[in-house]
């Protein structure tokens, strides 16, 4: 064997792999998402691999009776206070992280980290009994609230990493020409962090849209998607709802996230320290 | 700027960090209380019938072996992938974004998208019949293929978080400085020895975040199992959730809260004492 067969085994070897995990990541949601639409006769026949005739009376079903589309909405709305509690709490600490130095900082920072670890369950069964005093039980509220908790760590770590990435002179700058630290601070920090904030807006959507235990086991009548779902399609024993119902919950709970990733990728992967070249 | 200031960045921090100590102490608290009285007597009533229930055993025996299985799976296949992808070829943005789209899948479309793989009629069973490989559906699911239950999560939740574990360590790969690697090519060393000596040692920090990352996540594993096995499988957190919500024992459902956060810090406190804290910290 010469060098060159040599060379284009190894190529071929290598184009197989990343073929094989693409199509191993991607298959699935293929799959769940022609099944949604397949009709029960095409998916129990064992001859048909892929369905050929489709229908949208599960996925429609689904979203209008079983009631998909007030758990879209609740999801949203929780979401949306989730942002709006984490950023108001968060930005104040992101920022105090990036542009201050005081004693007991690093301690801080360590104690924001440890507490980003705190397992949900530990959080979500005790708050049952605070919110039944609080009459916060099964509301939307409430679960923000606790989607707060979750995602605020993550919150004050990378806004301070985007206010560190913000040049300390522009701000000095303005400060010479007469702004104060506030003003400062709102007319130029903030524009210039705006793009990776919305970043960790979206990621806070996404944290909150895909929380399943604290919605569970804080709401009843108010749910998010995911807990609605899982109440719809799982029972203690598992397995309740029909399969084709299975499939087209599949699809409507990976939509927002499919669009969202291709929207944001740019910005997730970012935040993460890659850059796509 | 960087300012020495007395009482500012106090003043800022406080609000997030009074927050969070409420949503961790006080469940913490009153975790604690509610397991350990009774008719606000201490007592130990609760954890003895709580010990004394096998689900509880099974739980603590199943949440182990799944995240004892998933972790080391996953963390070995993102190092691959993250290997793999991090040089120049035909279709690496295609691939990156592939690899990434799990991120923001939840759980629960997970556990459901893996049963229209798996399920009797689902794709993978259909496909192999019809390749003729197996006479029968393979069954992933039911009481009586609790094994193959377990499976079939191991699979859904490899594709599930296998991305976050790949992103941490893609972003460590790249922050490796090119330098180290000519240096060493320059004296001869091939891709394995560079791998071994310069590679791997100075992605620790990130292989070491993404471990711990992922172990915490896996002590709290619930709505994957839920979907695939239910109750067949027990979890902590799923057993929790059953206490709750279908039994309304509080009391219990706090211990099984316990457990979790006392597994938790157990683990948190032997990777911090293997691992120096700054390597936690999401990095620019």
């Amino acid at each position: 064997m010469n060098d060159e067969t040599k060379f284009m085994l190894k190529r071929l070897a290598f184009y197989t792999f990343i073929f094989t995990v693409v199509a191993w990541i991607i298959i699935p949601i293929i799959i769940s998402t022609l099944y949604g639409f397949a009709l029960p006769r095409d998916y129990y026949d064992p001859k048909k691999i892929f369905p050929t005739s489709f229908t949208v009376k599960y996925v429609k079903t689904l979203l209008f009776t079983l009631g998909a589309l007030d758990g879209i909405k609740n999801s949203v709305i929780v979401a949306l206070i989730t942002i709006a509690i984490s950023f108001a709490l968060g930005i104040p600490a992101g920022y105090a992280v990036a542009k201050f130095i005081f004693p007991g900082k690093d301690t801080i920072k360590l104690s924001i980290v440890a507490l980003r670890m705190f397992p949900i369950p530990v959080m979500a069964i005790p708050l049952v009994i605070l919110y039944i005093k609080l009459n916060l039980i099964d509301t939307l509220l409430g679960v923000a609230l606790a989607h707060t908790a979750m995602a605020l760590p993550f919150v004050v770590l990378i806004t301070s990493s985007i206010f560190a990435g913000v040049s300390t002179e522009l701000e000095e700058a303005g400060m010479v020409f007469g702004l104060t630290r506030l003003g400062s601070f709102f007319r130029i920090t903030l524009p210039l962090a705006l793009p990776g904030l919305a970043a960790a807006a979206m990621f806070t959507f996404v944290m909150s849209w895909n929380e399943v235990f604290v919605a569970s086991i804080l709401t009843l009548s108010h749910r998010t998607l995911p807990a609605q779902i899982l109440s719809i399609m799982a029972g203690a024993s598992g397995g309740a709802a029909p399969d084709y119902y299975k499939f087209a919950a599949a699809f409507i709970m990976i939509i927002p996230a499919i669009t969202f990733i291709f929207f944001a990728r740019k910005y997730l992967v970012t935040m993460w320290g890659i850059t796509l070249k | 700027m960087k300012v020495k200031s007395s009482y500012i960045p106090y003043f800022l921090i406080l609000p997030a960090f009074a927050y969070l100590l409420f949503f961790v102490g006080y469940p913490l608290v009153q975790a604690l209380y509610t397991a350990f009285t009774q008719n606000g007597q201490f007592s130990l009533a609760t954890v003895r019938k709580t010990f004394a229930d096998p689900y509880f055993w099974d739980a603590l025996k199943y949440t182990i072996a799944l995240a004892g299985v998933i972790v080391p799976t996953q963390v070995g296949l993102a190092l691959i992938l993250a290997l793999a992808v991090n040089r120049a070829f035909k279709g690496k943005d295609f691939t990156i974004y592939a690899l990434t789209i799990p991120l923001t899948i939840s759980d629960v479309a997970a556990g459901l998208i893996w049963y229209s793989m798996l399920s009797p009629s689902g794709f993978l069973n259909k496909l192999l019949l019809n390749i003729g490989l197996i006479h029968q559906p393979i069954y992933f699911f039911g009481y009586q293929y609790r094994h193959m239950e377990f499976l079939a999560i191991v699979l859904a939740e490899l594709w599930r978080a296998t991305s976050i574990v790949f992103v941490i360590i893609l972003a460590g790969l790249q922050m490796i400085s090119h330098e180290y690697l000519e240096a060493a090519e320059v004296f001869g060393a091939d891709y394995w020895t560079r791998l071994r000596k310069i590679v791997i040692p100075l992605l620790k920090p990130s292989i070491q975040s993404a471990l711990i990352i992922r172990t915490l996540f896996a002590m709290q594993i619930f709505g994957i199992v839920w979907i695939l096995a239910g109750r067949d499988i027990p979890i902590l957190a799923g057993e929790g959730f059953y206490r709750l919500t279908e039994l309304k024992e509080y009391d219990v459902a706090s211990i099984y809260a316990l457990v979790i956060a006392g597994l938790s810090i157990l683990l948190g406190a032997l990777y911090i004492k293997f691992m120096k804290a700054e390597y936690l910290e999401v990095r620019r």
